[in-house]
């Protein structure tokens, strides 16, 4: 499993800071309390550039996903992308571990969990009970 | 618009993209029936790599009064036409060449990784394995197939159609190469659950470039008179280009919805009014996200619109009649153009009888042409 690592820039430093600590934290103005995420440099509904986080709790749903194999390097193993619908509101990309694609579902539940993927702590998700 | 050029489509040109691009709009202005010293602006795209000045360098355009490229790839390429138009509705040039050349198979392909600047939005995706476009879109796509229970085998409906038409194009990479549903089933996954091979474009190497001129100037060339009768395009807070993830309903085309919406009120013109129908398409699904935005049919009922030979060349809504970017050439879109203007001229390989109006759609950005 190879990784392309981020380049962490000011924009998300905060982010990649929280998924050392374990935390899934997603920007929020701190002047009128909207997630921006994908993070931006100022806020779109108030101009603001002040930032602060707000941490999510890493419960969601899959809203879509597929199956990821990397174009050239065929004998890598394939990864399930997906856009999980936090229950918090605001949609996150990562992967779904712990699950065979042909189990994956649209709406199945699942819950954050960090793991160092390729030398890189990444935030996946696995399938949880609800 | 009067003046159409391409090179060859090919895998390997074994020429510089600026020599395409060169080869490319010297036809079209020899078309136009124009000299190279009487273009005074110019149009391309953000992603190529043709320096206006290396270009007209080459060709022996004189001055430059007008330059403008469009972003978001070849979701912009009408876009073009609406930059053009305005160039030449304000008095900013005269004569416009529009240009998109590149050896995209040869070269840079689209195909594999795609090389981005860091951002914060690119960390956002790319450690997870959205690495190439079909990944990148098939994303979204997936919701699509969910929320209207259609599967991959329903997008194949497109790419038999689009590989019917380049059969009968002999400028198509494809000519004389149709497939059968049955060929698409068995053609290698490239994105489970989304997209086959034979759902993707292609990646091609070639250059194809236009003339815009104003309708008076266009009345003492040559050519049939075809017209730019509306061009818009449409970016959304909150969109992007690839990982258009975080708005609205993924099963519809935000920005396609809003472009047509535009364009029809501009114009006065609906979808009923079409007489062809050119569908920018990366992949199959793309086409039944637009069949719906542009309202030849309503959400969720592309399928069933296309497995009723609707879109046939035949059908009551020809796309893609060359063969589109599966069947013809992936030019970015820009062949999309060019089989327009020829459908309308008269005499396209796949012609569809009495053309009068063609709606070019490529997701962000669409424009309707007619003859004049």
């Amino acid at each position: 499993m190879r990784v392309e690592p981020p380049v962490v820039g000011e924009d998300d430093r905060f982010f990649w800071d929280g998924v050392e600590e374990g935390r899934l934290l997603l920007r929020q103005c701190a002047q009128c309390e909207r997630i921006q995420h994908p993070p931006s440099p100022m806020c779109p509904a108030c101009g603001s550039l002040e930032w602060t986080t707000k941490q999510m709790s890493g419960r969601g749903t899959v809203h879509s996903w597929i199956v990821s194999r990397h174009p050239t390097q065929l004998d890598e193993a394939p990864r399930v992308v997906a856009i999980i619908a936090l229950d918090e509101g605001p949609r996150f990309v990562s992967n779904l571990i712990d699950v065979e694609p042909t189990d994956v579902t649209n709406e199945m539940p699942v819950v954050a969990i960090f793991v160092d993927v390729d030398g890189v702590r990444l935030p996946q998700f696995r399938p949880a009970s609800r | 618009m009067v003046g159409i050029g391409q090179t060859e489509f090919s895998k390997d040109s074994g020429r510089s993209e600026l020599q395409l691009a060169c080869e490319a709009a010297r036809a079209a202005i020899d078309d136009a029936g124009l000299t190279a010293a009487e273009i005074d602006g110019t149009v391309t795209f953000t992603l190529d790599t043709n320096d206006e000045l290396a270009l007209i360098r080459s060709l022996g355009i004189e001055e430059l009064s007008w330059t403008s490229r469009t972003p978001f790839g070849g979701a912009g390429a009408s876009a073009t036409l609406q930059q053009a138009a305005a160039a030449v509705n304000s008095g900013a040039a005269t004569a416009v060449l529009v240009y998109r050349a590149f050896n995209e198979r040869s070269g840079h392909r689209f195909g594999q990784p795609m090389q981005r600047p860091p951002s914060a939005r690119t960390n956002m995706h790319e450690p997870y394995g959205l690495l190439t476009p079909p990944q990148v879109f098939a994303l979204s796509y997936q919701r699509y197939m969910h929320t209207y229970g259609v599967t991959n085998a329903d997008f194949g409906l497109y790419s038999v159609v689009a590989r019917r038409n380049a059969a009968t194009n002999p400028n198509a990479w494809f000519f004389n190469r149709p497939i059968t549903i049955d060929d698409h089933q068995n053609s290698r996954w490239i994105v489970e659950p989304v997209l086959r091979l034979l759902d993707c474009c292609q990646e091609s190497d070639g250059g194809v470039a236009l003339v815009v001129t104003s309708i008076d100037r266009a009345r003492d060339l040559s050519h049939p008179v075809v017209a730019i009768e509306g061009a818009t395009q449409s970016s959304v807070v909150d969109g992007d280009m690839s990982f258009n993830y975080y708005a609205g309903d993924l099963a519809r085309f935000v920005e396609a919805d809003r472009t047509a919406g535009r364009l029809w009120q501009s114009t006065g013109l609906c979808a009923a009014d079409m007489d062809i129908a050119m569908i920018y398409e990366n992949s199959s699904p793309i086409v039944f996200y637009q069949l719906e935005s542009f309202g030849f049919c309503g959400p969720g009922e592309a399928r069933d619109f296309i497995a009723e030979g609707h879109i046939d060349l035949q059908g009551t809504i020809p796309v893609n009649p060359h063969g589109g970017l599966l069947g013809e050439a992936y030019i970015h879109g820009m062949n999309n153009i060019v089989e327009a203007v020829r459908q309308l001229r008269g005499g396209a390989a796949n012609q569809v009888p009495n053309a009068q109006r063609v709606l070019v759609a490529a997701g962000r950005s669409a424009a309707i042409l007619s003859r004049n």
